[in-house]
């Protein structure tokens, strides 16, 4: 392998602050503010063309996750992975702090309240886990990615959360937290046979876990399945969702002229069914046009995955792509009444702290890995010698 | 090592690719998705979407007017004042509430309410605070709006009658709409909406109630009105004029007013007009409009004198010798002349009863003149014996007796007539021989109800014309108006001009005679005379003992068990106008309690005859819709 040649002249491993910043992926910022602008258009829109109280909050937050954004692109990359398992195990001891004291809102996701914002451990655990494995599978070779041992830790490093995001009870985000997971061992080699067999478990597990689903789960489940079925219900929000997306046609009633979210029809509009606005306002093309920033943003995650020449890099990248991708097919699928309804955010468009900081990390440490896409890593995090 | 971190790499490439061609599919599915709700199905979530959002309001329609013959208002909407609070609309329910009450008089029991309420209702719902302001409250409370957040008036319709019980048999009420009156018209399942419940008003409550308009509002999704997109004002009811005079109806009820039970009809023989039409005791309307609670409901309902029952056209009564007119036209039209003879001494044996006639030591000999006359029941007995009883009950008939008389009230009754037939068809029995004695005197099986009384008095007024009594005129009666529209001729009843002229003429006899039953009761103005029968229906039998010691008088006995007072009359004698029926229900002899009555009432009729009279200016009760 052709050694590569650096901007600077400094030892390999070590880059300037001011190549950092030339570095810096600007296109993707850009790509993300886009995104975020039509958030808090839609926010506008959904307080009745008023900029409080959700628009100038999110605005301030995005404002601030871009800050921790620039800081989480410019640490080095070792340093991420060296404290790749401190930082899960932080999010996870978080995790079962709220399992046993933390707040319940919407009778689902539990936070702690840090007076400024509200603080989801599992949000953070989406980011924290995708560290980890990324870490984890970095130190590990073809072969014993091949074999079936060393893949218990990993596996338990995803199951582990997911079963306590899944009793608090977040069915959304535990499902999450296992499709990024299974997205990892997937890129990172693991066998497809393996997949299947899991897969085939999951299948035969469905009539077991269907007893530890809460009564509210079921009926969303249910529901899914036949919202006519119960149409002031449980099925009121999708079918009204679904109306709100059909009515909107082509191209949409109209920036705030929205008659199903302006006169509530619409349940949540400004966090879970902001997208559903969406549609209502600019019809299938608003709609397409989010889906096309966000596709260029997982271009460009796959992009940087690509050209990281450490393995840490790419798996990261893909990890981080595919967390994004998930909240967005699972936010778009769930107000699109293609799967049940599940507690989970369009990314950097819905209202609401954590999801926005974790979403802009998890972009801080996409750039991580662009700007440090030359260095070579060790199997403990050191520089490659 | 490079050699393994080559393979790597190409293995990562590899999955990443099919990673990326696993969400492109996923994405793909999406926009599928986006592409069947928002191009395929448009229209059909349009539509639900605009369901949605436009909610049909139904606009209640103002309730007709009822009037009497002369345009007076007998039934018109007043509006209802009402002051009610909107709780999002103030920032301190209780406080606001207090500051009102300093505007007008609030309760803390009004108050208590109000608040309790307001937990109970959604916030944009409006509250009654106090209703039925005067002008000086709502002005009051118009002034202070300022100070007074949430507080505003709403007008309500709300049937009024501004007489009161004035004809309330006939006028009816209304109420709110029962389960068993919907008929699936979305407009009676309008919260508030009333109907005609009974009487005239629900007689033409079709014509009185008129068509919704409808708004067509923006609401939200709890129900909030946002703006009225589109407003259709419906058809409000027709006014429904009435024959009936409200002078003479009110000089009716004020002439009752001392009995307990008592009824009375007049009608316009020439016509079938009734002009006047009471039944005491009668009832509040108003109570039905604004509801009556389960007491006063069932206070109503239990009450012996039947306060809510029309007994002019629903009590039936035996009609006594108010029937013989009847005996005598049978007999008349069968051959029996009017020279027929009978010796009455004061009973009639038939195999081995004895049949008494009122007078206990007889009438002597009677010709049919004078067996009118003397309402002499040994008289009768004879020629009804004769004729028998279903040449008896096909007179009747034509006379409107045994069945409803086809009046526009609902509910009506049709009495009794009984003839053979009808005895083996209801109890199996043959009729026997001393029945139709009894049946000649108005007793026995036969049941009358006081309008037919009336209608039959107003035939033979009329010189035998099938009159047919109504209650609804086309128009309201005006100065010009021919004073007595021309007899429908088709109408006749077919009886003979001559048999005709002998009834009236002994119905003269009884009142104008002084040795007639009802000479007490005529009445002496010129060209005003009254012709009448007597009527006193028993509703106990009187046993052979009891009348071997001497039957007990009527003021000796019990209300309930006491003879009903009848008298039946027209007038003028000449070229007659008004028929009248009167009952006075347990009250006695005929010629003693019930004629003086419906002499007064016949006076008062003619006093008034438009023909004489100029009709009353248009004054405060005609007011405008």
């Amino acid at each position: 392998m052709k050694p590569r040649t650096l901007a600077s002249s400094n030892t390999p491993g070590r880059i300037s602050l001011g190549e950092k910043l030339r570095d810096m992926s600007w296109l993707l910022i850009l790509l993300v503010t886009a995104i975020a602008c039509i958030g808090f258009a839609m926010l506008y829109s959904a307080a009745n063309a008023s900029v409080d109280p959700w628009m100038s909050r999110q605005l301030i937050r995005f404002c601030g996750g871009l800050v921790i954004m620039f800081i989480v692109a410019l640490v080095d990359i070792r340093f991420w992975m060296r404290h790749a398992y401190a930082i899960y195990l932080v999010a996870f001891a978080l995790l079962v702090y709220v399992e046993f004291a933390g707040e319940i809102g919407m009778g689902a996701q539990r936070w702690i309240d840090l007076r400024f914002f509200q603080l989801q451990p599992s949000e953070l655990m989406k980011i924290s886990m995708v560290l980890a494995l990324a870490r984890y599978f970095h130190s590990l070779d073809m072969d014993q990615v091949a074999r079936p041992l060393p893949l218990i830790p990993p596996l338990a490093m995803i199951l582990a959360p997911a079963g306590l995001v899944l009793v608090q009870p977040d069915l959304g985000t535990s499902g999450m937290l296992i499709m990024v997971g299974g997205a990892m061992f997937f890129a990172a080699g693991v066998r497809i046979w393996k997949f299947a067999l899991a897969a085939a478990g999951t299948l035969a597990a469905i009539p077991v876990a269907w007893n530890f689903l809460r009564d509210y789960q079921r009926n969303r489940i249910l529901t899914f399945l036949d919202p006519e079925s119960d149409p002031l219900g449980s099925g009121y929000h999708i079918l009204q969702s679904k109306i709100a997306f059909g009515s909107g046609g082509m191209f949409g009633k109209g920036f705030l002229m929205g008659t199903q979210s302006h006169l509530s029809f619409l349940p949540e509009r400004q966090t879970d069914f902001i997208f559903t606005m969406l549609a209502e306002e600019f019809g299938m093309f608003g709609g397409l046009c989010l889906l096309g920033l966000y596709v260029l943003v997982f271009i460009y995650g796959y992009a940087i995955a690509l050209r990281a020449r450490n393995h840490f890099g790419r798996l990261l990248a893909i990890g981080i792509t595919t967390n994004l991708f998930v909240y967005v097919f699972i936010n778009a699928a769930m107000v699109m009444g293609l799967i049940p309804v599940v507690g989970i955010p369009m990314p950097l468009i819905s209202y609401g702290g954590t999801a926005m900081i974790t979403v802009l990390i998890g972009i801080g440490l996409l750039m991580s890995v662009h700007i440090h896409r030359d260095v070579r890593i060790g199997q403990r995090g050191y520089g490659e010698d | 090592m490079q050699q393994n971190q080559q393979a790597h790499l190409r293995l990562f490439t590899r999955r990443a690719a099919l990673l990326a061609g696993l969400k492109l599919t996923l994405l793909g599915t999406l926009t599928g998705r986006m592409y069947y709700l928002q191009v395929v199905n448009a229209d059909k979530y349009a539509t639900l979407a605009e369901e949605n959002r436009i909610s049909v309001r139904l606009l209640a329609p103002l309730r007709g007017r009822i009037t009497d013959r002369f345009g007076y208002t007998l039934a018109t909407n007043d509006q209802n004042y009402r002051v009610v609070i909107i709780p999002e609309q103030t920032d301190d329910l209780e406080q606001t509430l207090r500051m009102l009450s300093h505007v007008l008089p609030v309760s803390e029991t009004d108050i208590a309410r109000v608040l309790r309420e307001a937990e109970k209702k959604r916030a944009f719902v409006p509250i009654t605070v106090r209703e039925n302001l005067g002008w000086v409250d709502v002005a009051r409370v118009e002034i202070n709006t300022p100070d007074l957040p949430g507080i505003t008036i709403e007008v309500e319709q709300r049937r009024n009658y501004p007489y009161g019980g004035l004809a309330v048999h006939v006028l009816g009420y209304v109420a709110a709409v029962s389960e068993a009156d919907l008929t699936g018209d979305p407009l009676l399942e309008l919260p508030g909406f009333r109907i005609g419940k009974s009487g005239v008003e629900r007689q033409y409550d079709e014509n009185l109630r008129g068509s919704a308009g409808t708004s067509h509002v923006e609401v939200n999704a709890i129900g909030r009105v946002i703006r009225e997109l589109q407003r259709d004002e419906g058809e409000p009811g027709q006014d429904v004029a009435l024959t009936i005079d409200m002078g003479l109806q009110h000089y009716a009820q004020q002439r009752l007013a001392g009995e307990l039970s008592a009824t009375a009809v007049v009608l316009d023989v020439t016509n079938g007009e009734v002009m006047a039409l009471t039944s005491t005791p009668a009832f509040d309307p108003t109570l039905f409009d604004r509801g009556l609670s389960n007491v006063e409901w069932q206070a109503l309902v239990n009450d012996p004198l039947h306060p809510l029952t029309n007994k002019a056209t629903t009590g039936q009564y035996a009609p006594g010798s108010t029937f013989k007119m009847m005996v005598a036209l049978a007999a008349l039209e069968s051959g029996i002349g009017p020279d027929h003879s009978v010796y009455c001494p004061g009973y009639m044996s038939l195999g081995t009863s004895r049949f008494h006639c009122w007078k206990a030591g007889g009438h002597g000999t009677l010709d049919m003149l004078r067996g009118i006359q003397h309402s002499c029941d040994v008289y009768f007995y004879d020629i009804s014996r004769r004729v028998g009883i279903d040449a008896i009950a096909a007179m009747s008939r034509r006379f409107g007796l045994g069945g409803t008389t086809g009046i526009d009230l609902p509910g009506e009754k049709p009495g009794l007539i009984p003839d053979r037939n009808w005895k083996l068809g209801a109890t199996g029995e043959a009729w026997q021989p001393g029945e139709s004695l009894v049946a000649g005197i108005g007793q026995g099986f036969i049941l009358t109800t006081p309008l037919q009384l009336a209608l039959m008095t107003a035939r033979i007024a009329n010189g035998g014309i099938g009159i047919v009594p109504r209650l609804r005129r086309e128009t309201i009666f005006r100065p010009g108006d021919s004073a007595a529209p021309a007899l429908p001729e088709t109408a006749s009843l077919g009886i003979s001009p001559d048999h005709m002229f002998i009834v009236q003429e002994g119905m003269n006899l009884v009142s104008n005679d002084p040795r007639g039953t009802a000479y007490r009761s005529r009445i002496e103005t010129p060209g005003m005379e009254l012709a009448g029968k007597t009527g006193t229906a028993q509703v106990r039998r009187i046993t052979a003992a009891e009348r071997a010691i001497g039957v007990i008088a009527n003021e000796d006995l019990p209300w309930e068990r006491r003879d009903h007072a009848l008298f039946v009359a027209f007038a003028p004698v000449v070229a007659p106008r008004y028929a009248c029926s009167v009952i006075v229900q347990h009250g006695g002899g005929g010629s003693r309690f019930a004629a003086p009555i419906a002499r007064d009432i016949l006076i008062e009729a003619q006093l008034r005859d438009p023909a004489r009279r100029v009709p009353a200016p248009r004054i405060a009760a005609v007011g405008p819709r």
